[in-house]
């Protein structure tokens, strides 16, 4: 069969099982689109906006397991990949960007709309390639799928000069084996290694389970599950992690780190063994290196084996998928009693309800819109079963503390590179991916604004994402922090907004403002009852604060905790005070 | 403290700026390199020499791994390996006692004069880098007018061989846990 590079790319993708892609055109592009035109069997989605495409991308992807696609052109379209490129390489997400290129004869002349793509991305991509002949087009988008959804997974970039997608080739799709020397998908675990594991958790008093995003990447909910059953372990969370254990679950302490909750963290300082599960000890959950969990013994399983002793120094170090490993943990277990430990854990817990706001503005009602109330309604109003996308700032830890998840999959946000902007491209991807999910977009005043011109595309496909605008006026996560480690200087954090509400109409998107909590209900009700997007903006309280926090590289005991009540001496007259 | 790396990698287009750029980007400061081709058209070595502290050289060998196209890694700072270094040194011999007293030293070391001209001469020292070093030291009674070193290239001892890995699926290295239940040594930087 005679095909053009750009042909060929087009058979690749089906036979990787693509039927959706994001892009965006150009030049250098612009045979791989005219080739699209003879696969009408896939749906081909435009953001308005690279970056933004490639947050869709992910969202997709992490969505359904499927690696996720981006396309883009030469020069300005590549570089405008990079921040998506860098946030699925630090979150560990699939993704294929293939890149058009300047002709072959003029790569390294700067040419127009030249820029080494492969160059800018190196660091922020798992592997990369700048294909030469339009006969390796074939394996490189193979290796390129491969390399991007096994092992750790990441994102895999794809470059094709404008020649090479021209010419026609007689083409055969390489059937066969991957030849990649230097690639290893690490699976089980050696035998001795599961023995050092079973005789550290067969001696300890106080352990506790860190879940990870490796426990949803690996599958391996149900094992974890099993284990802390048999086993009587507590299971904390990371931010990424949430999803891999119910939050309901009695054994379950909540999210760990920076703002998780103080249970989690105590627990983690006096724990006796930690059972590290595809999880990575990042600074926003360690805090203080020197004084991280002085006491304990420490299992790390993961599959990247630079990850291991990166950090923290761990007793047995398992580079393996962890849902193997747990399998191999699993027929070997004794079952454990740990009633001490877990009654500790829930002193701790009773001593945080005590300080919840929701609880201390059911007591004492100010009138006002309190972003954690708009997250618990939502929660209360979806049953908990929302697909939720959160952005980055104060909502996403509100989002990550007051909506307990108890699906695999259901909570999509940016975590290791915290990239204001995701939240609601990621959602249009999410609900591309799983059009049977009701999918809420939580997002900052800010962070929204950063990629609000996706509306564009949500209208256009008709993605029925419904966005929750935080809407408190500021940057609101950095002047906690100019609040707390600045002495309240204000600078450059107060926003001047928009009307969100009119801005959505522009986009024909039906759209209201809530700003009590007694409308909540009601208005979740109608944005659920439209098929199609919708924005409801919520107007918050400004100087809010999220509560309990690490500050950066403190000791992740020493929290700074919500007052209790009575500890709180103008508490009748102040209750949200700090 | 120093540590020697050797590397296998495949031998494609911008292989080496990915190992470089690995240690750029986590910050570990190499101190020489050097590429060649093997035995292997396919497969590239490089040794890289690197400073750093003493858990450095997992931590690198970790990272190299995580490239695509690096086949195999092995930190040989603590096991027996022929390490050499080879230097070309220009210096001035004007006259027949300048041109001697060179010939007399290279004698001596062990070195070759590879170009004799009517102002300068180039000797060659391939060797350890001790006596590369003293060598060089010994060359400064001449005026040295240019001079340039490879940096180490090393080879373990012993049969065990890195090529007779290569193209078979290798495990990832982990690491075999503490037997003696020793709680875990926290970073004390
Ligand atoms: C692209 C980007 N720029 C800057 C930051 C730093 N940053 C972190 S949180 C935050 C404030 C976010 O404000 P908003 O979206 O309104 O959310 P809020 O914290 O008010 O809920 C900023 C500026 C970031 N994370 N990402
Ligand atoms: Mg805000």
């Amino acid at each position: 069969m005679k095909l053009s590079g750009a042909e060929i790319v087009w058979e690749c993708l089906l036979r990787e099982g693509v039927d959706l892609v994001f892009g965006y055109p150009g030049g250098a592009i612009l045979p791989i689109y005219d080739a699209l035109t003879r696969y009408p069997q896939i749906r081909h989605v435009l953001p308005r906006h690279e970056q933004g495409g490639t947050h869709m991308a992910e969202g997709y992807a992490r969505a359904t397991g499927k690696v996720g696609v981006m396309l883009a052109t030469s020069g300005p379209g590549a570089t405008n990949l990079v921040t998506g490129l860098a946030n699925a390489m630090m979150d560990s997400s699939p993704l294929v960007a293939i890149t058009g290129q300047v002709p072959l004869p003029a790569i390294g002349t700067d040419a127009f709309q030249e820029t080494d793509v492969t160059g800018c991305t190196l660091p922020v991509t798992k592997h990369s390639y700048l294909v030469t002949r339009t006969e390796d087009i074939a394996y490189s988008i193979r290796e390129a799928f491969y390399i991007a959804r096994t092992g750790r997974p990441g994102p895999v970039l794809v470059d094709i000069p404008k020649d090479v997608q021209n010419r026609v080739i007689e083409f055969h799709y390489p059937e066969g084996e991957l030849r990649l020397p230097g690639y290893n998908v690490p699976g089980k675990a050696h035998p001795k290694e599961i023995e050092a594991a079973l005789d550290l958790i067969h001696s300890a008093k106080r352990p506790l389970i860190l879940a990870g995003h490796g426990v949803l990447m690996s599958g391996a909910m149900e094992e974890i599950r099993n284990f802390a059953e048999i086993t009587q372990t507590p299971v904390a969370l990371t931010l990424l992690g949430k999803g891999s254990f119910p939050e309901n679950h009695p054994l379950c302490v909540g999210m760990m780190g920076m703002h998780g909750t103080a249970a989690a963290n105590q627990a983690i300082q006096q724990a006796d063994l930690l059972l590290a599960f595809g999880m990575r000890f990042d600074d926003r959950v360690t805090g203080n290196l020197k004084t991280y969990s002085p006491d304990s013994k420490k299992i790390h399983v993961e599959i990247d084996p630079s990850e291991i002793n990166k950090n923290v120094k761990v007793d047995v170090g398992i580079c393996g998928d962890l849902k193997m490993v747990v399998r191999q943990l699993l027929p070997k277990l004794q079952t454990g009693q740990h009633q001490e430990w877990i009654g500790q854990i829930r002193d701790w817990e009773e001593d945080t309800s005590e300080r919840d706001i929701l609880l201390q503005l059911a007591a004492h009602p100010d009138g006002k819109l309190w972003a954690a109330q708009v997250i618990a309604e939502l929660f209360r109003c979806t049953e908990g079963k929302a697909l939720t996308v959160s952005d980055v700032g104060q909502h996403q830890m509100l989002e990550a503390q007051y909506y307990p998840h108890t699906r695999p999959h259901s909570l999509l946000t940016s975590g290791g590179l915290g990239t204001m902007g995701f939240g609601m491209p990621a959602a249009i991807g999410a609900k591309l991916g799983r059009p049977e999910e009701e999918v809420w977009a939580i997002v900052g005043d800010g962070g929204f604004q950063m990629t609000l011109t996706e509306l564009g595309t949500a209208m256009q496909e008709n993605v029925g994402i419904h966005i929750a605008i935080i809407n408190n006026s500021y940057l609101g996560m950095v002047r906690q922090w100019q609040e707390f480690f600045y002495e309240e200087r204000y600078q450059s954090t107060p926003l001047k907004n928009p009307d969100f509400v009119k801005l959505a109409e522009a986009y024909d998107i039906p759209a209201r403002r809530v700003s009590t909590k007694e409308e909540i209900e009601e208005a979740v009700a109608w944005a659920r009852s439209i098929d199609g997007p919708t924005l409801i903006e919520f107007v918050v309280v400004q100087n809010d604060i999220v509560y309990p926090m690490v500050p950066a590289g403190a000791d992740l005991h020493a929290m700074i905790r919500r007052p209790k009540p009575s500890e709180s001496p103008d508490f009748e007259n102040n209750p949200t005070a700090i | 403290m120093k540590h020697t790396l050797i590397c296998l990698v495949e031998n494609k287009p911008g292989v080496l700026n990915r190992v470089v750029s690995m240690f750029r980007r986590r910050n570990f400061n190499m101190d020489s390199l050097t590429v060649g081709r093997t035995h292997n058209p396919d497969i590239s070595r490089i040794t890289i020499v690197m400073e750093g502290e003493a858990g450095d050289g997992k931590k690198v060998v970790m990272t190299l791994y995580k490239l695509i196209d690096v086949i195999e890694v092995q930190d040989v700072t603590n096991i027996p390996t022929i390490n050499r270094d080879l230097a070309l040194v220009k210096v001035r011999t004007p006259d027949a006692y300048a041109r001697n007293a060179v010939t007399d030293l290279c004698y001596e070391r062990g070195a070759h004069l590879v170009d004799i001209g009517p102002e300068v001469t180039i000797v060659e020292l391939a060797g350890a880098e001790e006596s590369v070093e003293s060598f060089v030291d010994a060359l400064h009674q001449f005026e040295i007018v240019e001079m340039v070193r490879t940096g180490r290239v090393s080879m373990g001892r012993g049969i065990r061989t890195m090529e007779q890995r290569d193209y078979k699926s290798t495990r990832f290295p982990t690491y075999t846990p503490s037997m003696n239940g020793g709680s875990a040594e926290h970073d004390d930087e």
